[in-house]
């Protein structure tokens, strides 16, 4: 069947010109973008190539602003998230009747839009002239004043989005890991019970282990994704996030492409390329922890 | 398998606590469902007025869903997303059906090579290639157009693979089978595999209409003309200066609207989507 | 330890939620283990032989009766309290620990007054290993393994811990022909070596045919006869049983008592005393045919197939349920047999007579070949 070799490369032809196009070419010129010295869209001119681009973005104080912010996200939202999902996942995996019921609804936020939800969190939290938000009534109610979650103390907008960010990134750990339990064979358990183990010893020694390929996957995906945080800040805080000062890192890259401070497209694929560049030492930290720790089978 | 039951009191208080953990847990989830719809009920003034916002509310009132479609263009937004979704996983699917069946189906000089091109490409983050997308479209011309939004969203290197292992399923008989009655190749495709595979075709489509649907970041950055802004943008931009006066029930009402269609597709479909995510999907 | 099931049994609700009808898998067994003894549970798959053994092991709990290891009633205990091993099917072995750990698993567990010493857990550990021959492999993971190995770490894992009552789930069912036969020898040596008293469940007959010291034969939750192996073969207490034990199986034919007589249609084949006129499902087994020119039996050749010492004669007669009866016989009685037709008469001890409509044995005072 050789000589229909020219066959395979006509079905192929659309996916490889998409691909070349969205994501092969653009791969290799956001390269190119991070070495043109101040590349500006509106006179489509730079004043020279070197590493201009990354000294300017590593001094840019909204960058070092929006890289604290993800650092923080970071190191909150995904061992919270994940210790969370893996508690929610083992209570339900203990449970026969309504898990279903449970499973659904804890899922539900996995296919609703980020920035809608995100706006009935702001109202929550939010204060204003009317109200000062519900969440602060039931702070008021334990004797605290309140505190306005949106536009107040750098600490509170951060509690809130890392709040909201768990509660985005939760639906999918807890199917996983869920899943994972259930696929934990029963013999295993009724060996160690007939053993007389006990159940702490049960979920470190046995548990644990059996689902470490996916707990391991949980916590590489939850660093990529919370490095990429952008929805969900501006769901709760608006797209001026620089204003807001909650600004993430892809934020910034958006921000310098487009909009007020748009624009600058080299500064944009500085900052991109940096924070591929965190993410991808990140992993490879990941994985070679994981290597020692999570057992294949 | 049933165990034997530790009937103390102690296991009892256990599962209690269990089931209340859960429970809990589930009411923060749905919180801000309910909490969105039942703002949406409420009349501008009422709510304006509770300075300690009520669980329920006497009079509901759909006024805010007529403002949502009337004061702001919803309808145009949602229609938009509408259209954007619609030929976004069409031209998806039938790229992505075409890349898989010459992978999992023909053989041809390099397919190895391409294949593992194609797999290296999934770990390209979107955000790295939104740069260049940016500047093609807009010196392209095709800020707010239709054709500028959707190019870019079309590829989708995971479900070609995803595809790709669902058609190598097929077993080979079928094929020189339908070759010995003289069928052609993509006779065999439309006749054979897409109908044997259609369960992944429809996960692979649902997974899409969920991305589709939410997507915020392209559209953000290509569209700054409200005639060609989708949902997420059209709530963005409703909140920034929708209604004149911050009139957030309906800015509920609004969310409630294009909230709806996914959690109607979500309880039709659960098991499918479910299934789906936990093969591969993450957000984003 | 002597194991005593008394009155046992369980029922399980149906699959089907509709369906308000229990399940009962084992229903009002009766049996007395003695101590030290290898028991084969043994019956056809769904005969609720497994449900026995996780009823033993306390994994599940008898919806009446009791079960008692000597004179302690452990029918309330919960697994871990009751002191048994386990050797699962799959032998469940904790794939991401070596097999020393595996080993020391159980060991690990112990608390209080039990809990053992470094030292000790490694004394035992090794004690365990070597008496399953395993001492070579201890730093492997259990993938690394055959099935066979895997199932010796098994039986290590579950010995280790000094049960009362050592329990095997289909011990050979996962390993291939060879091994089986190897492996068998291995647990029965085993068991010898321990003393400890030990039930395994099969459904092959010949397995537990070769090793056990006492069988239970088991169908639809019904206990139906025990006792050592041979005794169960040559002594059944019904068609079932018959059926069951012996490759290849028993001879059944339809027949009837008559004056005195056994006739299998219209040939009275043996004398028969003590037992009234009536009709009766007649089992022969292979090894109770004799060729012998007058035989009364005449049965329609169709092959002969002869096998070194001895040789099987295919034949068939109306009578027989069933499409043909394979009868062993010695080669030097069966040279002469060709044509169409050969003669049988047949040995006593190997024919028995069953109740057409319960199975039930049918024992007569005597049976006389003719």
């Amino acid at each position: 069947m050789k000589n229909n070799g020219y066959k395979g490369w006509l079905y192929l032809l659309p996916a490889i010109l998409f691909l070349g196009a969205f994501m092969v070419y653009p791969l290799i010129d956001v390269f190119v973008y991070s070495f043109e010295e101040g590349y500006n869209s509106a006179s489509q001119s730079f004043f020279g190539t070197g590493l201009y681009n990354y000294r300017y973005v590593l001094r840019d104080e909204y960058f070092l602003q929006a890289l604290k912010n993800t650092f923080l996200l970071v190191v909150i939202t995904v061992p919270l998230s994940t210790l969370f999902a893996l508690l929610i996942s083992v209570a339900l995996n203990s449970i026969k009747k309504l898990r279903d019921l449970f499973q659904t609804i804890y899922f539900l936020p996995y296919v609703t839009n980020t920035l809608a939800v995100g706006l009935v969190f702001m109202i929550l939290f939010k204060k204003t002239a009317y109200t000062d938000g519900l969440v602060n009534l039931v702070i008021n109610f334990f004797g605290s004043p309140s505190v306005d979650f949106i536009e107040g103390p750098y600490w509170a907008k951060m509690f809130v989005l890392c709040f909201y960010t768990i509660w985005v990134v939760l639906p999918f750990k807890i199917l996983i890991l869920t899943s994972a339990l259930a696929s934990v064979r029963q013999d295993f358990y009724n060996a160690a019970r007939l053993d007389a183990t006990p159940k702490w010893r049960v979920f470190t020694r046995i548990t644990l282990p059996m689902i470490s390929p996916q707990l391991f996957y949980l916590i590489i995906t939850g660093f990529i994704g919370a490095f990429k945080a952008y929805s969900d800040a501006v769901a709760i805080f608006g797209t001026d996030l620089n204003a807001a000062g909650m600004n993430t890192i892809v934020g910034y890259v958006y921000d310098m492409l487009y909009g007020n401070s748009g624009g600058w497209p080299s500064y944009a694929s500085a900052a991109a390329i940096i924070l591929f560049a965190i993410v991808l030492t990140i992993t490879c930290i990941n994985l070679l922890v994981s290597r020692k720790h999570v057992y294949y089978v | 398998m049933q165990t034997v039951k530790d009937s103390s009191a102690r296991s009892r208080v256990g599962k209690t606590l269990v089931y209340l953990f859960l429970a809990v847990w589930a009411l923060l989830v749905l919180f801000p469902f309910y909490w969105m719809l039942l703002t949406s009920l409420k009349s501008y003034a009422a709510y304006n007025s509770e300075y300690i916002p009520r669980f329920f509310t006497a009079a509901p009132t759909l006024q805010n869903y007529a403002d949502a479609f009337t004061a702001v263009p919803l309808g145009k937004y949602f229609l938009n997303t509408v259209i954007f979704t619609l030929i976004t996983t069409a031209v998806m699917l039938l790229v992505t059906v075409l890349a898989a069946f010459a992978f999992s189906r023909l053989e041809f000089r390099g397919k190895d090579l391409v294949f593992t091109f194609f797999l290296a490409l999934m770990m390209i983050p979107s955000e790295l290639v939104v740069i260049t997308n940016f500047q093609t479209i807009t010196n392209a011309g095709l800020r707010n157009t239709f054709t500028g939004l959707i190019l870019p969203s079309v590829t989708s290197v995971f479900y070609i693979y995803l595809l790709k292992e669902n058609f190598e399923q097929i077993p080979d008989e079928l094929y020189r089978a339908a070759k010995v009655d003289g069928t052609s190749d993509f006779h065999y495709l439309t006749r054979v595999m897409i109908p044997i595979c259609r369960p992944t075709i429809i996960t692979v489509t649902i997974l899409k209409v969920i991305e589709c649907w939410n997507s915020f970041v392209w559209p953000r950055l290509i569209t700054d003309d409200a005639n060609y802004f989708l949902v997420s943008n059209g709530i963005q931009a409703i909140r920034e200066n929708g209604f004149g006066r911050e009139n957030i029930p309906a800015m509920m009402a609004a969310v409630v609207v294009i909230s709806v269609p996914l959690i109607v597709l979500f309880l039709l479909f659960r098991n499918k989507i479910m299934a789906g995510v936990s093969r591969g999907g993450t957000k984003g | 330890m002597k194991v005593i099931l008394d009155h046992l049994t369980k029922k399980f609700p149906s699959r089907n939620k509709k369906d308000k009808t229990e399940v009962i898998a084992v229903n009002d067994m009766s049996i007395e283990i003695p101590d030290g003894k290898l028991v084969g549970l043994l019956g056809p798959s769904g005969c609720g032989k497994s449900t026995a053994l996780n009823l033993i092991c306390g994994l599940e709990t008898p919806t009446s009766g009791r079960v008692l290891f000597g004179d302690d009633d452990v029918t309330a205990l919960p697994p871990e309290k009751r002191g048994v091993g386990l050797v699962f099917q799959n032998y469940a072995l904790y794939p991401h620990l070596t097999v020393r750990q595996n080993i020391l698993f159980p060991l690990q567990n112990l608390r209080g007054a039990d809990k053992l010493s470094k030292e000790e857990m490694e004394k035992r550990m090794l004690a365990a290993a070597s008496l399953v021959q395993i001492d070579g492999l201890l730093e492997r993971k259990p993938s690394e393994m055959s099935g066979g190995q895997q199932q010796r770490v098994a039986i290590a894992r579950a010995l280790v811990k000094t049960p009362r009552v050592l329990l095997l789930d289909e011990p050979l069912s996962n390993l291939d022909a060879r091994l089986r036969l190897q492996t068998r020898e291995e647990i029965r040596r085993i068991q010898r070596e321990t003393g400890v008293t030990t039930v395994f469940v099969t459904h092959d007959q010949e397995e537990a045919m070769s090793i056990s010291d006492v069988i239970v034969v088991m169908k639809d939750g019904l206990l139906q006869q025990t006792g050592e192996p041979q005794e169960v073969y040559n002594d059944p207490a019904n068609l079932f049983v018959a059926r069951f034990l012996g490759t290849p199986p028993i001879n059944v034919f339809d027949g009837a008592v008559r004056c005195g007589r056994l006739y299998l249609g219209e040939d009275a084949i043996m004398e028969v005393a003590g037992v009234a006129d009536r009709p009766v499902t007649v089992g022969i087994r292979p090894e109770g045919f004799r060729v012998r020119d007058d035989g009364p039996m005449v049965c329609a050749l169709q092959a002969v197939e002869v096998m070194g010492r001895d040789t099987t004669i295919v034949s068939t007669h109306p009578t027989l349920q069933g499409s043909s009866i394979r009868s062993i016989i010695s080669a030097e009685y069966a040279e002469g047999v060709s044509g169409d037709t050969v003669r049988f008469y047949l040995k006593e001890s190997k024919v028995h007579l069953f109740d057409p409509d319960s199975g039930e044995r049918i024992r007569a005072q005597s049976l006389k070949a003719l």
